[in-house]
């Protein structure tokens, strides 16, 4: 939240004078037929993508010339708002001219920017990047079509979030490289999940099959994980004894022992059982200066103790043998 | 370009009658009505002028309280937070009923309360897009606390059987609350013939100005403050009354059933002009049944045409409506009424909402039913699926 976001209800007056005009007028509005496809000497393709109760559908018409692959005619057909019908009269416009393979290059980002005003504004408000989608694969359909293939063999590889084109490998790449914790702080660098959110969580405007918050969890885990080798955490009651006493040791070594060595001690574990509520009693014997030392009971006990849990298992309760 | 407002149901311009009375105590007679002084002295008959103005339009008693507050919204936490603290947070009771059909502030306070262990039920309407007494009768439980339910719906205007619903939450025992925002001057809301315990409602939809609401409290039944401090509306509202505005809602009350009936003759004839031209059309959808509905609202689905892509269109044209289409929200979610009703997921993206008032004119209608022929031609031209 902040100043620029009290208001809010703003819609319409952040579509750009170009969305508001392709909306008032389409250029490239209309059916194309087999009859003109034959008149120009090239082949008809038809694609259609999307479903009327899903909000949004749209109609692609090309003639290709079937020699060269170049796109002469585009026109559509759209059920949407005013942003998807702007949408792809832009696209079918930026289809004209290009090879098929050309075309199937253009995406819904490409389209978005050709409907600027300013180069540096964008051409619709964030929640509405969604409607520029499904200009985009309707392309990919019928670049599919025309060249007979499976759309599948088409479908770059895991994209989270379709409004900004961000791959699965990118989010995770952010995540990893800048230390992200936060799904806003994921949005700020890769821009995925900054506009129509269905890709944050579950229960949005679509199903994704690739969630940010659920990537979050899994990278932080990775990242947790490579940095603290010896932390199980919630798993640490189910690994077999001489796992967990290797784990315990790694920590004794590289945390514990350290410190008490400063003042001329030193600790040993001797058992680990099971205790009460889960929890795993840790057998520990001090050494040298420690041994007969009042605060060993006490003090010395507490920051064993604790650092054993951070670093380990926050089940685990010290014991002086 | 002249514009033509068909959205008052969002809300309504403020009749001049309304204004005039409000504009002598902001720079003239402004004090404060808890002064002990002149100031505070003169305005204090106006507030009670209002209060008489607010107990007749309602059909209050005089042991009832009406508490001025700032809009339905607060009135409707009022009362859902208020039940927490009453009978919810210790579990003597642990249940609320409520529909599928409320506004946010009643839906979201619920979910707030459901979060502090409260179990909700909200009923889905009917194939008519209606919740019966019957269904009202079915889900109260030894646990129900309270029992909301609006009295008019704002998207399609259909109007919920409160009095029937009243009957049983009586019998059974149970509080019973409704927002009655969109029912003011379009339906008679009386409460000497319909006992509900308490009733929101709203100055702006019925011809006042914004920020100014009332909560109607039937006499003997309890409800904290939301807002603590002052001794403002006999302790039950804190904060400095807004003398203006409360002038206003009283004398916008007022004019509210004036003009009743000829908000059912005249604003009705109109609607249903308009809804007779829209039901020409090939392929149109009207919601709920017209005389179940209130006279001023018809909310119609047109086949082929998203609804942002129509509001747009009549929006060139200076014609203002609205549209539960999801496209037009921000969370691009449809509206959870129209899914409630949920007859065809397709009118979760076509319905436009059009909502007249008795300042609309019959040269507003026949040019808003020129325009949306114009748009519709239009739109299916373009549109894939027609």
């Amino acid at each position: 939240m902040a100043k620029s976001d009290l208001i809010g209800g703003e819609l319409w007056e952040q579509y750009s004078k170009k969305v508001a005009d392709r909306m008032n007028n389409p250029r490239n509005f209309g059916e194309l037929t087999e009859a003109e496809a034959k008149e120009l000497g090239g082949k008809l393709v038809i694609a259609n993508e999307g479903a009327e109760s899903c909000g949004d559908t749209v109609r692609l018409f090309w003639i290709v010339d079937i020699k060269t692959h170049i796109i002469k005619k585009a026109t559509f057909k759209s059920f949407g708002c005013g942003t998807a019908i702007a949408a792809t009269d832009m696209m079918a416009e930026m289809c004209i001219g290009k090879t098929v393979d050309e075309a199937a290059k253009i995406n819904n980002l490409d389209v978005e920017h050709a409907l600027r005003d300013e180069v540096d504004v964008a051409a619709v408000p964030p929640q509405k990047m969604h409607c520029s989608v499904m200009a985009y694969e309707v392309i990919k359909r019928a670049t599919s079509i025309y060249r007979n293939v499976d759309i599948s063999t088409l479908e770059e590889a895991d994209i989270v979030c379709e409004c900004a084109r961000v791959s699965l490998q990118t989010v995770e790449d952010a995540i990893r490289i800048n230390d992200l914790t936060t799904v806003d702080e994921i949005s700020d660098y890769t821009k995925a999940g900054a506009f129509c959110k269905s890709c944050i969580q579950p229960g949005g405007h679509e199903k994704r099959e690739h969630y940010l918050v659920d990537i979050l969890a899994r990278v932080r885990a990775e990242i947790e994980q490579a940095r603290n080798p010896n932390k199980v955490q919630s798993d640490f009651t189910k690994l077999s004894v001489v796992k967990q006493i290797k784990a315990i040791e790694a920590t004794l070594d590289e945390h514990i022992r350290p410190a008490l060595a400063r003042d001329g001690g030193g600790i040993e574990l001797e058992d680990v059982t099971s205790g009460e509520n889960d929890t795993i009693q840790v057998h520990l014997s001090y050494q040298g200066a420690c041994k007969g030392c009042a605060g060993s009971v006490a003090g010395t006990l507490t920051f064993v103790e604790q650092t054993l849990q951070k670093e380990v298992s926050d089940k685990i309760r010290g014991v002086v043998v | 370009m002249e514009r033509i407002y068909l959205d008052n149901n969002a809300t309504t311009i403020v009749d001049p009658t309304v204004r005039d009375a409000m504009e002598p105590f902001y720079c003239h007679m402004y004090g404060n009505p808890n002064s002990l002084h002149s100031f505070g002295i003169e305005v204090r008959p106006y507030l009670h002028q209002a209060m008489e103005q607010l107990y007749e339009g309602i059909g209050a008693r005089d042991e009832d309280d009406i508490i001025i507050n700032s809009c339905a919204t607060e009135g409707n936490n009022t009362v859902i937070l208020g039940f927490y603290f009453t009978l919810l947070k210790d579990a003597r009771k642990k249940h609320i009923i409520t529909t599928q059909l409320e506004h946010p502030c009643i839906r979201e306070s619920c979910r707030f309360l459901e979060q502090h262990g409260v179990k909700v039920t909200y009923l889905a309407p009917n194939s008519d897009g209606l919740i019966t007494a019957q269904m009202v009768k079915e889900a109260i439980t030894d646990q129900t606390a309270l029992v909301s339910v609006m009295w008019a719906n704002n998207e399609t205007g259909l109007i919920l059987p409160i009095k029937e619903i009243s009957e049983v939450c009586k019998e059974r025992g149970v509080y019973l609350h409704t927002d009655a925002v969109q029912a003011i001057g379009k339906v008679k809301v009386d409460l000497k013939d319909i006992h509900v315990d308490y009733l929101t409602f709203s100055a702006h939809k019925f011809h006042g100005p914004k920020g100014i609401g009332g909560l109607y409290i039937r006499n003997g039944v309890s409800l904290p403050p939301l807002l603590h401090g002052g001794e403002q509306m006999g302790g039950r509202r804190a904060g400095t009354v807004d003398v203006a505005g409360m002038v206003a809602i009283g004398k916008a009350m007022e004019l509210a059933n004036t003009h009743l009936a000829y908000q059912n003759t005249e604003v009705r004839r109109l609607r249903d002009k308009l809804e007779d031209a829209l039901l020409k059309i090939d392929d149109v959808l009207v919601v709920g049944k017209r005389e179940l509905r209130t006279p001023n609202t018809v909310y119609v689905s047109i086949r082929g045409v998203e609804g942002e892509a129509l509001i747009w269109d009549l929006n060139q044209n200076g014609i203002a409506a609205s549209t539960g289409s999801a496209c037009a929200s921000e969370s691009l979610e449809a509206s959870p009424i129209l899914t409630a009703i949920g007859a065809d997921r397709e009118l979760a993206h076509t319905g436009v909402r059009l909502s007249l008032s008795r300042f609309t004119t019959e040269q507003e209608i026949d040019f808003t039913i020129y325009t949306i022929n114009k748009a519709v031609i239009r739109l299916r031209q373009l549109s894939t699926s027609y």
